[in-house]
């Protein structure tokens, strides 16, 4: 979830692809320390542009969420642009684009991010912003701004999931794939009557627990001068007062013990089918190999599921493999939609076909090195740019949260070289049985 | 700033306990009664573009850009979907999508398989301006890439199979589109405005009974009369130099040659403006919120008043703090973002302001979007001005960051064929700009009791608010009637 996504942004984005393959070890050199309170910090020189990103991470996410508050992690991440003690609201953005700057933040199971990105000159702006909010959020009138946000996020809801063919699978898969209770077992956007029950209450508790300093890390990327860069981070946030120690979020592996198949309906032209299995969690063993199985899948027209339901059986329109990476276990998910006329039993039999003889013998070796080029080729990708999600900032902060290290790079890259044939093969038959997974169908009808 | 007593102490601290979490000494206070003060803004340092012809006229133009080992290799064709000739309406998108299906002696798998397997990216697309083949790769698997980016580009052999293929797929998508409010916006939107002959009034892709039709002839025709070196520009942004690039594509690109058709390339006239505002409804029952799109006729690309209107959008629906997304997200609550946008194109593009809002404050946000395109009309505040100017000026050289987006911005100075001087002007034009020139610009181009006023909603309770709101005509569009 998002926080804003601009009409020009969507009219006039790049289309522009990179790719890439380069056998030199990828490295981001990085400069780390922690601060008295707890705060971790990234800083990282790249002068390619006179533009600097600051990005945030809390750990903390939709899994924090208790009962009857789903959906509140992400409300909490729209109040903190509403203004802190010395930041009126309106101020934050307001002063951000005075001086040629750009925003967002976003919520997932497992982290809230923001990212202040703008001209160099500029950065001690951010500093102040992100410090204040950080430390003095609840000193403003916090109960209005609550009550402004809930009504951006059920619209937020009715956008991208009410208003949205086949929207509903994002709330259907996550309660038919965990246990009930399970913090991965609701959707980050949570209920409407949810949202209508957050209270201030609900904020103050959640800011004081979770958004202390040593629950989160800040990276500073781009044009600085790294020395000047830390005092200035040792100058903004020393005075944020300490929290509590957060305790990792933990729950019990989910395990499905046979097939679990439901059938909805919404109003759509075309029929959909959505198959789940539960894999390792990010950077697990297995992890990278299911990445890779999802590029020998649906990863360009040669893949096996696409060259077939897609390409040469032409009973599919699309067809889509991933594993969606989590902090406690992650989440293999195949996407397909029937053409006019053909139905989901089919695609299903042909997808089943097609991890069978995966399960049979090991992927070919030019497949995997296609699927591996592919894979750096996305490395690379995210090498160019420094600032918003996409950008190096955000991924110092994602490894340092998934490993430790920020500088994971090469490490990860490395991962993905490792994965053998028989490693594919293996995962397969580890992971996706045919036995035990979720059949979701999504069928043109009355929405319910 | 920092005091030369600070930075002595932040040494030392630095030797006596290195890796130990910062001990509080050196830093100073933090004010935080008032937001820091800002530094000079950083210029940007445009790069040179260097330009080449190879033997046979096609012109080269590059930008050397050695941070990361990437070569971007663009081809940009000045003919895009606009050139479609009346009736074949989605021809020339089609030839675009069509190139890497089969060229030179590979099929489609084989082209696809030779591309993946050296790590490049190839994409073949067009716009309503242009059409453009896209390579990316290491700058190591640059010679090898090119033959393959060239046989798509010069030999492509449109296979009969393949155009069905991808003509389901067209069909099938728009059969999907009728699902989609967002989609269905998309295609009314433009057809009030442009109406359905002008060729901005329908999708690039085209409309069912078009695409039906399609024959490899049809791609052919499009494909000689249009991707010729005397209308292409090669541009080349990466870890590379003209001495290294040249020679490579000579090689790929050096014995194209025209077969002699003329070309067929005509501008788009610019539509008729619309004279009073009408409303236009399609049904779409039940849905949870509306989409909203207000506008007419926008402005084309080579305006003059390029830059300062550019700032007056960012102040009506261009930046987060716009009045548009303060007003419906951040004051009412309807939306979860409110925007609009001048897009321009070779002739005039829409103007349009726009939002998804919930069902039960479809007429209330109406009326809002019209008091703020009303509002703009009024002389702009001088603090409100100077923050969209910087926002604007010290936002763009981070437009400049990537092999890609260097490569968007010549792509735009080669079709819209701007002065070379463009973007390092483009600061100093912005700085320039006085709340008098955007008064005497929203008064041009944006009146709001002519714009058209099209909503995809539930009929049956957006309907009379949006009647009491009197603001003209209402019409309603039936879905099936925008897939004609």
């Amino acid at each position: 979830m998002n926080r804003w996504i601009s009409l020009s942004a969507l009219i006039l984005a790049a289309s522009v692809s990179l790719g890439a393959q380069q056998p030199a070890a990828l490295s981001v050199p990085f400069t780390q320390f922690k601060l008295p309170n707890g705060l971790n910090v990234i800083l990282h020189r790249d002068t390619s542009v006179p533009v600097v990103s600051v990005n945030i991470w809390y750990h903390v996410g939709s899994g924090h969420e208790r009962p009857g508050r789903t959906g509140f992690a992400h409300l909490f991440e729209h109040v903190m642009f509403e203004g802190s003690m010395h930041v009126p609201e309106g101020s934050f953005d307001t002063w951000l684009e005075a001086a040629g700057g750009n925003n967002n933040g976003s919520t997932s199971n497992d982290r809230t991010n923001y990212y202040e990105d703008l001209p160099n000159n500029a950065l001690e702006l951010a500093l102040f912003l992100e410090s204040d909010r950080m430390g003095f959020l609840l000193d403003d009138k916090a109960p209005d701004k609550i009550n402004g946000q809930r009504d951006v996020v059920k619209n937020e809801k009715r956008q991208s999931v009410d208003n949205q063919p086949y929207g509903q699978a994002f709330i259907e898969l996550p309660a038919m794939m965990y246990p009930a209770g399970h913090p991965y077992s609701w959707s980050t956007i949570g209920s409407m009557e949810d949202l209508t029950a957050a209270s201030f209450e609900d904020v103050a508790r959640f800011f004081r627990t979770y958004y202390v300093p040593s629950n989160a890390s800040l990276v500073i990327a781009g044009d600085i001068d790294v020395a000047a860069t830390r005092k200035l981070v040792e100058k903004w946030f020393s005075d944020v007062p300490a929290g509590k120690p957060v305790p990792a979020l933990t729950a019990p592996t989910p395990v499905l013990d046979g097939v679990k198949k439901k059938t909805l309906t919404d109003r759509v032209q075309l029929p959909r089918l959505y198959m789940a299995w539960h894999t390792p969690a990010l950077m697990k063993p297995g992890d990278a190999e299911l990445d890779i199985l999802s590029n020998l899948l649906s990863g360009g027209k040669n893949s096996r599921l696409y060259k077939r339901l897609v390409y040469e059986m032409q009973i599919a329109q699309d067809v889509n493999a991933s594993q969606q990476s989590q902090g406690l276990s992650s989440m293999y998910l195949i996407v397909a939609t029937a053409r006019p006329g053909q139905s989901l039993d089919k695609i299903q039999a042909v997808i089943d076909e097609e991890l069978d003889k995966l399960r049979a013998t090991p992927p070919e070796a030019r497949e995997m090195t296609r699927a591996l080029n592919q894979v750096e080729a996305n490395f690379y990708r995210g090498m160019e740019r420094v600032g918003g999600f996409g950008g190096k900032a955000n991924q110092l902060n994602a490894y340092f949260k998934a490993t430790g290290q920020p500088d994971f790079f090469q490490k990860d890259l490395d991962r993905y070289r490792a994965v053998t044939p028989a490693d594919v093969k293996a995962v397969v038959e580890k992971y996706l049985p045919k036995d035990r997974r979720v059949e979701l169908s999504i069928v043109p009808g009355d929405k319910k | 700033m920092k005091t030369a007593k600070s930075l002595i102490q932040r040494a030392l601290l630095g030797v006596l306990v290195a890796a130990v979490a910062v001990a509080v000494s050196a830093q100073e206070k933090p004010d935080r009664t008032k937001p820091p003060a800002i530094g000079p803004a950083p210029s940007l340092k445009m790069p040179a573009i260097q330009k080449q012809k190879l033997s046979n006229g096609l012109e080269v133009w590059l930008v050397e850009h050695h941070e990361v080992p990437l070569a971007q290799v663009n081809l940009i064709v000045r003919s895009g979907s606009a050139a479609d000739p009346i009736g074949k309406y989605g021809i020339g998108s089609l030839t675009a999508a069509m190139l890497d299906e089969g060229a030179g002696k590979l099929s489609a798998l084989d082209l696809a398989d030779g591309l993946e397997f050296l790590g490049a990216n190839l994409s073949t697309s067009s716009s309503f301006d242009y059409s453009a083949v896209r390579l990316s790769v290491p700058v190591s698997k640059l010679a090898d890439a090119l033959p393959l980016m060239a046989d798509v580009s010069l030999r492509p052999t449109f296979p009969a199979a393949e155009l069905d293929r991808l003509r389901q797929e067209r069909l099938t998508g728009l059969l999907q589109a009728r699902d989609n409010p967002a989609a269905l916006i998309g295609m009314a939107f433009p057809r009030v405005i442009f109406g359905p002959t002008h060729r901005y009034g329908t999708s690039a892709n085209g409309l069912p009974p078009t695409i039906e039709a399609f024959t490899v002839a049809d791609l052919q025709t499009f494909y000689r009369a249009h991707y010729r070196p005397g209308n292409a520009t090669l541009l080349v942004v990466g870890d590379v130099t003209l001495a290294s690039a040249m020679p490579m594509l000579e090689k790929a690109f050096g014995s194209w040659k025209t077969d002699g058709m003329a070309p067929l390339v005509a501008e788009v006239p610019v539509a008729p403006q619309l004279t009073s505002r009408q409303v236009y409804i399609i049904d779409k029952p039940d849905a949870p919120q509306s989409q909203v799109r207000i506008g007419w006729v926008g402005v084309s690309r080579s305006t003059p008043d390029y830059a300062a209107l550019e700032v007056l959008n960012t102040i009506l629906g261009g930046s987060f703090t716009s009045r548009l997304n303060q007003n419906l997200r951040e004051d009412k609550g309807y939306s979860y973002g409110a925007s609009s946008v001048f897009d321009m194109r070779l002739s005039a593009g829409p103007f349009l302001a726009a939002a998804g809002v919930q069902s039960d404050k479809t007429a209330p946000s109406i009326q809002e979007f019209f008091n703020e395109l009303n509002n703009i009309l009024k002389p702009i505040p001088e603090e409100e001005l100077k923050k969209a100017k910087n926002y604007v000026a010290l936002g763009f050289p981070g437009e400049f960051e990537t092999t890609g987006d260097l490569a968007r911005k010549l792509e735009d100075l080669v079709v819209y064929k701007l002065p070379e001087d463009t973007y390092t002007k483009f600061v100093s034009s912005v700085t320039s700009i006085t709340a008098a020139d955007l008064q005497r610009l929203a008064a041009r181009y944006i009146q709001p009791d002519k714009m058209a006023v099209v909503v995809v909603g539930d009929r049956k309770s957006i309907e009379g608010p949006i009647r009491l709101l009197n603001l003209g005509p209402v019409n309603f569009i039936t879905i099936d009637e925008l897939f004609r």
